[in-house]
């Protein structure tokens, strides 16, 4: 016990100790989330009108990003599988920072969720005895679950690796593994209950459809890769953390195949909705072409397929080997997928309303900033957490600096 | 690239490798914190004009409706109009009015007569206190009047904002939506926390206070029949209706779904729904199909009726005929 409150002592200080850069960055990530804060303070006071949502498109940003990022939460599945399951010793140099990065966007999926509610302050209603909570019936409560069952498991198992390499102790794997393999099963299951909250709902035929939970996931699959392989560059520029290529390979092969799949299944959509085009229809037209002069989504959504076609390009060429235009092919991918899962998914959904009105929705600069701060604030807490977690990998943070340091290549 | 591992760990302790808590860095540190405070009590600012009206320490404790005692929902419902007549300047009579034994409502629509004059629309405006900018402004009302193009039902043509001056236009017909009282509703299904359910009597309902604002239930509804208040209520004191009960009209909160409940208020005491009361043609049609003898029931039985969007498997309590 003593061990450990030293240890979070430790990680305190640390967490306030760097160079310039750190400074900066952290200085900078924490001004955007209060601004943020701030047009979240506002919007408390004067309600969801500070934002673009309407009765007709009565989601907006807010559940576009929640529903992204879900699928990025999920996607650190990409690295435990080939580190437990198939046993990749260089997966797990790693795998802890994908697992942290599932911590980080989690959270920013709950702030997203909490942001989006009129009574934040009535959020108990959800929690029984206080509330009642509408389970098996409302996959909304599934999904609380699902989230806060996959933070929990991430932050026990990213929290008991990193004590016990602080403590320079072999962890149990009694302690670790089963929840290591309970995880792999519960992040495909959280981006699936996180599909089911459209797919369940007939009334809207846009999202009331099965290939909905197969290309979420496979667009996860791709843009939680794709950010995971722009965090190791970072890490490798800024830190003396060792990063070998062949995660990053490993990675892009991965993100190679999800994209594919994830164009397929989007093809496969196309052709339902375009080839024999039926009342259900008017939505991907709506999205695609424009319906009766409205044609609101368009930029957005051709953005997000000229992006995702270059970056499939690059993934699939010898290109990407080169670890520049890996990047480019990280960046486009990731929003690319951010764009078509986001205002591509959840705004047609409401385009045309059930009764044929077509309302636009654009988010509102106040509602913007809120995401922003969102994003910042999610990207701050990453940012601490490599912080404090590499010192511990590589040894420099440690309960007996008498023994001698791992060096360089660390791994979970 | 850095495919060379590199020769030597930094085998030095954070500890080492860092500044050590010195006076000079205390001072840093703390002036740091200083500015960082300043600056989240600078974006928490906006706070200071919230309303504490709805933050009272009974509403955050308040149960789910149907968990009160008749004692609690008494107070409840004292705090309700003290609160009504404080912010709108109108004391209501508040009321929790019970279904009726025996009683199972359902509403037919005669598409056949209803000639498109909104004038539904707007009596569900008078009567259940929505919020609204202008007398024009209906975008709360509960109904909502399509117009039609002849030859088919076909919704995604239909026109919201056609001026009701002019009706009937020529090769045009008229349908008003609202709520359609599902009997296997999707909103009440998805409602995370239970705060909206269908009551005995058929009709679907919303416990305003108990309601988190999470828009599931809109997103979920085939119809469009649910608003949100996306900002405090706007109703001048002499267009508030002041006999409300408290799972129908009475003046919204901030930031919750409400919804038509057939006005409940009035059809659970034997009267007709505003809607149809206002209705010149005749074209609305009301009542208790568990009663043989009622209207409602003979329309059922001797006209030939549909509902909307059968496809979506609602079921829903309103029904559609075209007649003389």
């Amino acid at each position: 016990m003593r061990h450990y409150l030293t240890f979070l002592w430790r990680i305190a200080r640390l967490s306030f100790q760097g160079g310039w850069r750190f400074y900066a960055w952290m200085t900078l990530l924490t001004a955007i989330a209060l601004v943020g804060l701030n047009a979240y303070a506002t919007q408390l006071v004067d309600g969801l009108s500070t934002t673009g949502m309407t009765n007709q498109v009565s989601w907006g940003a807010y559940i576009a990003n929640f529903t992204f990022l879900v699928g990025v939460a999920a996607a650190a599945v990409m690295l435990v599988i080939p580190a437990y399951v198939y046993k990749k010793g260089f997966m797990h140099e790693v795998v802890i920072f994908g697992e942290l990065m599932a911590i980080a966007v989690i959270i920013m999926c709950l702030l997203f969720v909490t942001v989006d509610l009129g009574h934040p302050e009535r959020f108990h209603h959800m929690i029984p005895p206080f509330g009642m909570f509408n389970w098996p019936g409302s996959i909304l409560s599934w999904d609380v679950i699902v989230l806060n069952g996959y933070l929990l498991l991430n932050m026990h198992i990213c929290g008991y690796l990193l004590y016990k390499k602080y403590l320079g102790r072999p962890p149990t794997k009694a302690f670790y593994i089963p929840f290591v393999f309970i995880a792999i099963a519960w992040a495909i299951s959280i981006h699936t209950v996180t599909a089911f909250l459209y797919v369940g709902l007939a009334g809207r035929s846009y999202w009331h459809n099965p290939i909905v939970a197969p290309r979420f996931l496979a667009s996860a699959f791709a843009a939680g890769p794709a950010l995971l392989i722009l965090t190791f560059q970072v890490i490798r520029k800024f830190t003396r953390y060792w990063i070998g290529d062949e995660p990053i390979f490993m990675l892009r092969m991965i993100m190679t195949v999800a994209m594919l799949i994830n164009v397929f299944l989007l093809g496969c959509e196309v052709f339902t909705e375009f080839y024999a085009p039926t009342a259900h229809s008017a939505a991907a037209r709506y999205l695609y072409f424009g319906l009766h002069g409205h044609g609101g989504l368009m930029p957005w959504i051709w953005t997000a397929v000229a992006l995702d076609f270059v970056g499939l390009g690059l993934l699939i060429t010898p290109l990407s080997r080169r670890i520049s235009w890996l990047n480019v092919a990280c960046a486009t991918c990731f929003l690319g997928i951010w764009i078509e899962k986001g205002m591509g998914l959840i705004i047609p959904g409401f385009v045309p309303s059930p009764l044929g009105q077509v309302v636009e929705y654009l988010p509102s600069p106040n509602e913007s900033l809120v995401c922003l701060g969102i994003w910042a604030f999610g990207a701050l807490l990453y940012s601490w957490m490599l912080h404090v977690a590499i010192p511990i990998m590589r040894g420099q943070l440690r309960a007996n600096p008498g023994d001698t340091a791992p060096g360089p290549r660390a791994a979970i | 690239m850095n495919p060379v591992e590199p020769a030597d760990g930094d085998s030095r302790t954070v500890e080492q490798a860092c500044s050590p808590l010195t006076r000079r860095t205390f001072l840093k540190g703390s002036a740091a914190s200083a500015v960082g405070l300043a600056a989240m009590a600078a974006a928490l600012r906006p706070l200071l004009a919230l309303e504490k009206e709805n933050l009272t320490l009974d509403a955050l404790l308040q149960r789910h409706y149907r968990e009160l005692t008749p004692d609690q929902l008494g107070r409840i419902l004292d705090r309700l109009e003290g609160e009504c007549e404080r912010t709108y300047g109108v004391h209501p009579e508040i009321r929790d009015i019970r279904p009726r034994d025996g009683t199972e409502f359902a509403y037919a629509l005669n598409l056949g007569r209803c000639i498109g004059c909104r004038k539904c629309a707007h009596a569900c405006l008078r009567e259940n206190n929505q919020s609204r900018d202008s007398d024009e402004d209906i975008n709360m009302s509960y109904i909502r009047v399509l117009e039609l193009e002849k030859g088919g039902i076909d919704l995604e043509t239909s026109d919201h904002y056609y001026d009701p001056g002019t009706v009937p236009r020529p090769g045009k017909y008229y349908m008003p939506v609202q709520c359609q009282q599902c009997r296997e509703a999707p909103c009440t299904k998805v409602c995370p926390v239970r705060a909206t359910w269908k009551e005995p009597d058929g009709v679907v309902v919303v416990d305003y206070n108990w309601c988190i604002g999470c828009r599931y239930c809109m997103a979920a509804c085939p119809y469009d029949a649910r608003r949100f208040n996306y900002s405090k209520p706007k109703l001048a004191a002499k267009h508030i209706n002041p006999d409300q009960g408290y799972l129908s009209n009475r003046i919204r909160p901030k930031g919750v779904v409400e919804k038509c409940t057939f006005c409940l208020h009035r059809t659970r005491e034997g009267k007709y729904p505003a809607c149809l009361e206002v209705c010149p043609t005749g074209a609305r049609v009301f009542g208790n199909i568990r009663d043989p003898d009622s209207e409602i029931n003979y329309i059922l039985q001797n006209k030939r009726v549909y509902v909307l969007k059968e496809d979506v498997g609602t079921r829903p309590r309103f029904y559609y005929f075209f007649d003389k």
